[in-house]
């Protein structure tokens, strides 16, 4: 059906005017709570990033838009930048196929797969801190339990001495494998609800086809999977970009003075950054943040729509 | 090519029992129709023989090689599903390319084979796009062709055309039968329609509740259906049942097809006339008797009759259809009426 006249048209007391009045009056609500929430903090943030300020914002002077690039092009900055690019690494790909593996397991049905399932499932409802708390006591080289296994020391002699959180060439995979391990109920929650929706007759028409389990997992399963696991990469990687609670609590952005584990969230709200006590750096900081995760975002989205039209 | 064989068959499904002892030999060659309505367990039998499912009891055959134990793979049978289960991400080409890509077969010669089936199907233009780009008809083609492609010794077809419209379907019907001819292959093809089965088949398995009610030709079902159950499924409309006592003084249920009724002023059934369609060249007459029996009787395209009259039925008694009333089988046709 198309419509031989406009909506407007339709409504009693016609009229262009009127039609941008009903307009404003409806977007009126989400316009407020965009702008209070949204475009203002953004645009004084913007703002701020072009100013030196004490902790508060309070007292500021003005130091010109070539503070951006100063920031940007700063050691710590760039520093950061590669920390959070190499924590992203280490936990988005681990995290996908360790839910994918886990899911494909436990979607079978098996008598007890409910058991499974909500273990497997159980860090969604986890929170960061004790998340974090959990790996600190397994980590934490003089009593924690993983830390003090025999075998586990004679391997890697790194978890006695300094401390897997304690050696800055492993801080950071230590705070990804928390994280991994925090996110992967998400993960196994989402692609366990992707494998369900792929219809049985696919998979049956498949093995009456004359295909072993890993053929039809490669050719059927997988494919079928991809929106799936692209939507839970998407997360993921934006959940990297913005951890800030394991580092926080595992690390506090240290060991120092590498800074190895202090990435670009860090380096805005971290107890030992150095932009702490200056809200325009922070802000210049938090802005390129917001620039980095505005281009990965635009560029997994543009990955998901070319899957969406080649369809 | 093969024969089927199902040997005393049962399958549960926790405490639900989908299939009950079923015997049932299926000829090489054979165009054999499962026909039954909704949960008869028709399409269990079907997976059983795929492989899809695990019997409980009995054995199933295929050749002379007993496959209880043997992977769907390894049976050499292959299956069209009611929704023709194609891979919405591969082309046209790689579906029907599929089963052979799965047992090894290499890319140039399945690429080959692939195309020599979508040739005889008419697919050939088709053969890069994707499933979602097909209409119905071309995806049951496709479905088809993946299926032929490997030369299975036994073709199982779950409801293939209940998605087609009804032209379509038509057409369709005669292309299958035409396809089992040429290739001489076994099918087994489950379908509700009973105008699959009465057109289609070689032989037609009437089922009810997870049990074999009748096995026969198309037209032995239809002109002496072994029970009640059969006699109201195949046939349309369904045959005429009349109570004990009704029209015969007998202890048994009397059955009469629509087309055998007659009107006859001297005919032993009154019903009053609360239907008629007219379908062009005939018409179907609803009436019901004084005791409430709906009756349905055929009448040529141009018979005089409107809805309140009344009309007296008569039929020859070679058309009369017997089933024990406790049971619902059906009795010899020659016993003497009034002897139960």
């Amino acid at each position: 059906m198309t419509w031989k006249r406009s909506p407007s048209e339709l409504l009693p007391g016609t009229g262009r005017r009127r039609d941008v009045l009903l307009a404003g009056a409806l977007l009126a609500p989400s316009a407020a709570v965009l702008g209070v929430f949204v475009i203002y903090p953004l645009a004084r943030a913007i703002w701020l990033g072009r100013q030196r300020c004490d902790a508060l914002a309070q007292r500021c002077r003005p130091t010109g838009w070539r503070q951006y690039l100063d920031v940007a092009t700063s050691e710590e900055f760039t520093q950061a930048l590669l920390v959070t690019i190499k924590f992203a690494m280490l936990t988005v790909p681990s995290g996908v196929v360790l839910g994918l593996g886990l899911a494909v397991l436990a979607d079978r049905q098996l008598r007890g797969m409910a058991v499974f399932r909500t273990v497997f499932s159980s860090t969604i409802a986890t929170s960061v801190a004790v998340a974090s708390l959990m790996w600190l006591f397994l980590l934490q080289p003089s009593r924690g339990a993983l830390a003090n296994v025999g075998w586990i020391q004679d391997i890697f002699p790194v978890v006695k001495r300094p401390g897997l959180l304690n050696d800055p060439g492993t801080a950071l995979s230590a705070v990804a494998l928390s994280s991994v391990w925090a996110n992967l109920g998400f993960t196994f929650v989402v692609v366990t609800a992707g494998l369900q929706s792929i219809p049985r007759d696919l998979v049956e028409s498949a093995v009456v086809d004359g295909a072993r389990a890993w053929r039809r997992f490669v050719d059927v399963t997988l494919p079928l999977l991809a929106p799936t696991l692209v939507f839970v990469s998407v997360v993921l990687v934006a959940r990297a970009f913005q951890a800030y609670g394991e580092i926080d609590l595992l690390t506090a952005g240290g060991p120092q003075p590498q800074a190895s584990t202090t990435t670009l969230t860090y380096l805005v709200y971290g107890r030992s950054s150095l932009a702490r006590n200056d809200a325009g750096l922070q802000s210049a900081v938090a802005v390129w943040l917001f620039i980095v995760l505005l281009v990965i975002s635009v560029a997994q989205l543009w990955l998901l729509e070319r899957r969406a039209t080649r369809r | 090519m093969a024969r089927v064989r199902l040997d005393s068959v049962s399958k549960h499904f926790g405490d639900v029992a989908a299939l009950v002892d079923v015997e049932l030999d299926i000829d090489d060659g054979d165009f054999m129709i499962l026909l039954g309505p909704s949960g008869c367990g028709k399409s269990t039998l079907l997976r059983l023989v795929a492989g899809l499912e695990v019997p409980t009891a009995g054995d199933v055959w295929i050749g002379d090689r007993r496959v209880n134990d043997v992977a769907a793979r390894e049976r050499n049978v292959a299956m069209v599903f009611q929704s023709y289960a194609l891979y919405p991400h591969k082309t046209v080409a790689a579906n029907i390319e599929f089963p052979l890509k799965a047992r090894g077969v290499d890319r140039v010669a399945r690429s080959a084979r692939a195309r020599e089936v979508a040739e005889t199907l008419g697919l050939s233009d088709l053969l890069d796009r994707r499933p979602a780009a097909l209409s119905g008809g071309q995806r049951q083609r496709v479905a088809l062709a993946r299926a032929m492609v490997r030369n299975p010794e036994v073709f199982l077809m779950d409801e293939p055309l209940s998605n087609l419209d009804a032209a379509l379907r038509s057409d369709t019907r005669a292309e299958l039968i035409a396809l089992q001819r040429r290739l001489g292959t076994t099918f087994v093809y489950v379908t509700h329609d009973q105008v699959e089965a009465m057109t289609m088949g070689s032989r037609v398995a009437v089922m009810a509740n997870g049990a074999l009610e009748q096995v026969g030709t198309p037209r032995e079902v239809y002109d002496t259906p072994a029970s009640v159950f059969v006699a109201r499924f195949v046939g349309s409309p369904p045959m005429n049942l009349l109570e004990p006592g009704r029209v015969e003084a007998s202890d048994h249920v009397v059955g009469l097809r629509a087309e055998h009724l007659r009107v006859d002023v001297d005919g032993p059934l009154e019903v009053t006339i609360t239907l008629v369609e007219h379908l062009g060249h005939e018409i179907l007459a609803t009436g019901i008797t004084d005791d409430g029996h709906h009756v349905v009787v055929r009448l040529d395209g141009d018979a005089a009759v409107v809805a309140g009259e009344r009309l007296r039925l008569g039929w020859d008694h070679h058309r009369v259809h017997r089933f024990d009333r406790h049971t619902g089988r059906r009795l010899p046709n020659d016993l003497p009426s009034g002897i139960a």
